[in-house]
C-alpha cells in the first residue's frame, strides 16, 4: 500500500514538483538566512579568531566588544604581569591608520601591533613571507584581500595588488611590505595591516594610551575565571576568556544593531511563507486524492493504512523538498563564498531546519489524516 | 484470482435485508432514502435495482456493502449481521466479501490497469509481485492483458469499465455491487461489459447486485426490483417488472441461475 502511496504522490508530476519546490525553496531561504546571520556574526569578531586563543584578553573594564578600543597606559602591562597565576602577559595593540595610495586618496587600515619580542597574537596563516619578517626595518603584513582589493595600485589602467617588497605610506610613515597573510573577513571589511607594537606606536599619533590588549597565558593548572577575577580585583582591568570576549561582542552587535530583529523577521517569514504554500500545496493535493481515499477505503483499507498512506507522503515530499533545498544551499555557498560573502553553516542549521520541514509536513499531514479518517467510504457512489 | 471464502453460504440468502431505514439529514430538512426495505438476493443471481432518481437504490446498495450504515431494520449478507458489526468489523468484511464497480470507474490516475487491479490484493496484505501476476491474470480474463501497463487516461471508457470489473474480481469477491456500471458507454460497449459480467463475474454462485437507469441491459438481470421513494414497488423477472424492456440478448450464463426468482 505505501508504494501506491508513492505512486499516487509522483504520479501528478505538476502538482508533487508543486510541493517539492515549495518545500526546497522553505528549506533553502531557512538555512541560507541564518547561515549568513551567522557568517555576518562570526566577522563581528573576526579579529579573535585570527588573533587565535590566548588563555585571557586584558583591557579596559568599559570595553563593550572587541572594535571598542579604550586605550590603556602600557605601565598597566606589568601591573597584569605581575598577578599571581599568570606565566606571561604581552601587549596588543589594535587601532586603525591611514594608508596613502599611489592615487594620491587614502585608505583606513586595521593597524594590529605585535608584542616585539614574541610577536604573539599575529596572523595564523601566511600566504606569503614569514611573521618573523616584521623584524626587518619598516616591515609590515598586510592582509591577502587588503593588499588585493583596496589597497591595490592602478597601472596603465589596471589594478595591481600590492605586493612582497612594496612600500606604502602610513601615517607619514614609510612602511616596507615583508608579507601576505590570510585574515577572516571584518565587520567593516578593513584592510588589514600588522607590525610590531613598537613600529605601530611609532606610526600612529603620539598619545599617553596607546596599549589596547593585553594578552595572557597561564601557569600550568591555573583556572581562568580565578585568575581573570584577581586581575579585576588587583589592577581594575577586565579580563575574559576568549568565549567570554566573543560573547560579549555578539551580545553587543545583537543588543544595538538591529540585525537579530532583521534577519529573526527574513527567517520567520521565510518560514511561514514557506509553510503556508507547502502545507497547502499538500492538503490541497490530499483533498484531490480523497475520492481515491474513499475507494481505497470502500475496498477495505482500514484507517491506519490510510494514516501512514498520507503520513509517507508528507514525509517524503517533506525529505525531498528538504534534500533540494538544502543541495540549492551548498551550490549556493559554493558560488558565493568570499571575502565580502561570509556564510556560516554549522551543523545545527540544516538539522533545524529538517525537524521545521518535517514539523510542517507532519502537521499537514494530521489535517489530511483528519480529513481521510472521517471520510465516508459511501462517497465512491456519488459522480 | 484468489479462491474466495464463501461464508454464509447454506439456505439463507447471499443478501436478506427486512426493514431496512435510513436517512439523510434532521428536522424538517430529514429525508427517507430508505422506507422498510424487504430484499432477498440468492448465491449466484444477479439483482438489478432500477428507478427514478433519489428513490434509494444507490443508499440500498450502500447499506448491502458495508460502507453505509442503516438506521434500522435488519441487513444480513453472506451471513453477517451488518447491524451488530462495528466499522472495523465492517472494513474487513467488504475486504474480502464485496467488489465495487462504479459509474466512473474511480481508477487512481497514478496506478497502471494492472496496479489498479491488484489494489485489492495489496489492501489484503499480498506482495506486490504476486498481487500483480493475478492482476494481469483478471484483466486477461477480462480481454485487457496486453493494457495492462497502459495509465487509465489511456484507456478508453469501456476498456476502464473492465479495468474496474477486474478489480472487482481480482480478490474472488462473494458478492459485487456495481453502480451504474453502463451509462458512461454506448449501446454496444454497455452490452459487450455486461456479457462479461454474465460470463465471468456471477461464475462460482458469486452473487451481482447492479443500480441501473440503462433499460437497454435489464434482459441481463435474474430479477429487477423497482424502486420508488426509498421502497420496492415491484420485484420479479425483467419482463414481469419492466413492460419495455428491449428484446432478448443471448446470455452466457447458465439457465440455472436465472430461473426461481424469490420474492422479496
Amino acid at each position: 500500500m505505501l508504494s501506491i502511496a508513492l505512486k499516487m504522490l509522483t504520479g501528478n508530476r505538476g502538482k508533487y514538483f508543486a510541493i517539492v519546490s515549495s518545500l526546497a525553496f522553505t528549506s533553502f531561504v531557512m538555512t541560507q538566512q541564518p547561515a549568513t546571520f551567522m557568517g555576518i556574526m562570526a566577522r563581528t569578531y573576526s579579529f579573535l579568531t585570527d588573533t587565535g586563543r590566548v588563555d585571557l584578553w586584558v583591557m579596559d573594564p568599559k570595553v563593550q566588544f572587541v572594535d571598542d578600543i579604550k586605550p590603556m597606559q602600557d605601565t598597566k602591562l606589568y601591573a597584569v604581569r605581575g598577578v599571581e597565576g599568570v606565566e606571561w602577559a604581552v601587549p596588543l595593540y589594535k587601532g586603525s591608520i591611514r594608508a596613502r595610495l599611489d592615487n594620491g586618496t587614502f585608505q583606513n587600515c586595521v593597524l594590529v601591533g605585535l608584542d616585539d619580542a614574541s610577536l604573539i597574537g599575529g596572523p595564523a596563516r601566511m600566504v606569503e613571507g614569514q611573521l618573523a619578517d616584521l623584524r626587518r626595518s619598516e616591515s609590515i603584513i598586510v592582509d591577502i584581500d587588503g593588499a588585493t582589493n583596496r589597497l591595490a595600485r592602478t597601472v596603465n589602467g589596471e589594478r595591481v595588488p600590492l605586493a612582497v617588497g612594496d612600500v606604502v605610506e602610513l601615517n607619514d610613515h614609510r612602511a616596507t611590505v615583508v608579507g601576505l597573510s590570510q585574515a577572516s573577513a571584518s565587520f567593516q571589511s578593513l584592510p588589514i595591516v600588522y607590525t610590531t607594537y613598537s613600529r605601530a606606536k611609532a606610526f600612529v599619533p603620539a598619545e599617553r594610551k596607546l596599549l589596547s590588549f593585553i594578552l595572557v597565558k597561564l601557569r600550568p593548572g591555573e583556572d581562568a575565571h580565578a585568575v581573570a577575577q584577581r586581575i579585576r580585583a588587583t589592577t581594575g582591568l577586565a579580563a575574559y576568556t576568549w568565549d567570554e570576549f566573543r560573547n560579549l561582542t555578539l551580545h553587543y552587535f545583537l543588543k544595538n544593531t538591529g540585525i537579530l530583529i532583521n534577519f529573526g523577521l527574513s527567517i520567520t517569514l521565510a518560514f511561514l511563507i514557506g509553510a503556508a504554500i507547502a502545507g497547502q500545496t499538500f492538503y490541497a493535493f490530499t483533498l484531490e486524492n480523497l475520492r481515491h481515499f474513499g475507494v481505497l477505503k470502500a475496498l477495505g483499507a482500514g484507517n491506519w493504512t490510510l494514516a501512514w498512506m498520507v503520513l509517507l507522503q508528507a514525509v517524503v515530499a517533506g525529505g525531498t523538498g528538504y534534500g533540494l533545498g538544502a543541495s540549492a544551499v551548498a551550490l549556493f555557498s559554493n558560488f558565493v563564498i568570499g571575502a565580502n560573502f561570509r556564510f556560516l553553516l554549522i551543523w545545527q542549521i540544516p538539522a533545524a531546519v529538517l525537524a521545521m520541514v518535517l514539523l510542517v509536513c507532519v502537521t499537514t499531514a494530521l489535517l489530511s489524516i483528519r480529513r481521510v479518517v472521517r471520510l465516508e467510504p459511501a462517497v465512491v457512489f456519488k459522480s | 484470482m484468489i479462491e474466495s471464502d464463501k461464508s454464509g453460504q447454506g439456505n439463507e440468502p447471499a443478501v436478506h435485508c427486512r426493514g431496512v431505514t435510513r436517512s439523510f439529514g434532521s428536522g424538517e430538512a430529514r429525508v427517507m432514502a430508505l422506507r422498510g426495505i424487504d430484499l432477498d438476493v440468492r448465491h449466484g443471481e444477479l439483482m438489478m435495482l432500477v428507478g427514478p432518481s433519489g428513490c434509494g437504490k444507490t443508499t440500498l446498495i450502500s447499506v448491502i456493502a458495508a460502507i453505509l450504515d442503516a438506521d434500522g431494520g435488519e441487513c444480513r449478507v453472506l451471513g453477517e449481521d451488518l447491524g451488530r458489526m462495528r466499522q472495523a468489523a465492517k472494513t474487513a468484511f467488504r475486504r474480502r466479501h464485496i467488489g465495487f464497480v462504479f459509474q466512473s470507474y474511480n481508477l487512481v490516475p497514478a496506478l497502471s490497469a494492472a496496479e489498479n487491479v491488484a489494489v485489492p490484493l495489496l489492501i489484503r496484505g499480498e506482495r506486490e509481485k504476486p498481487a500483480q501476476a493475478a492482476a494481469v491474470r483478471v484483466l486477461e480474463q477480462v480481454g485487457l492483458a496486453e493494457r495492462a501497463r497502459a495509465m487509465p487516461d489511456q484507456l478508453s471508457g469501456g476498456q476502464q469499465q473492465r479495468v474496474a470489473i477486474a478489480r472487482a474480481l481480482v480478490h474472488a469477491p462473494d458478492l459485487i455491487v456495481c453502480d451504474e456500471p453502463t451509462s458512461a458507454l454506448d449501446h454496444r460497449t454497455g452490452h459487450a461489459l455486461m456479457q462479461l459480467m454474465r460470463s465471468i463475474v456471477m461464475e462460482n454462485g458469486r452473487s451481482l447486485i447492479i443500480v441501473t437507469h440503462d433499460a437497454r441491459i435489464f434482459e441481463f438481470a435474474d430479477r429487477i426490483a423497482e424502486m420508488d421513494d426509498g421502497r420496492i414497488v415491484a420485484i420479479g423477472a425483467p419482463e414481469q417488472v419492466h413492460a419495455a424492456v428491449p428484446p432478448a440478448v443471448p446470455v452466457p450464463a447458465p439457465e440455472a441461475s436465472r430461473s426461481g426468482g424469490t420474492a422479496a
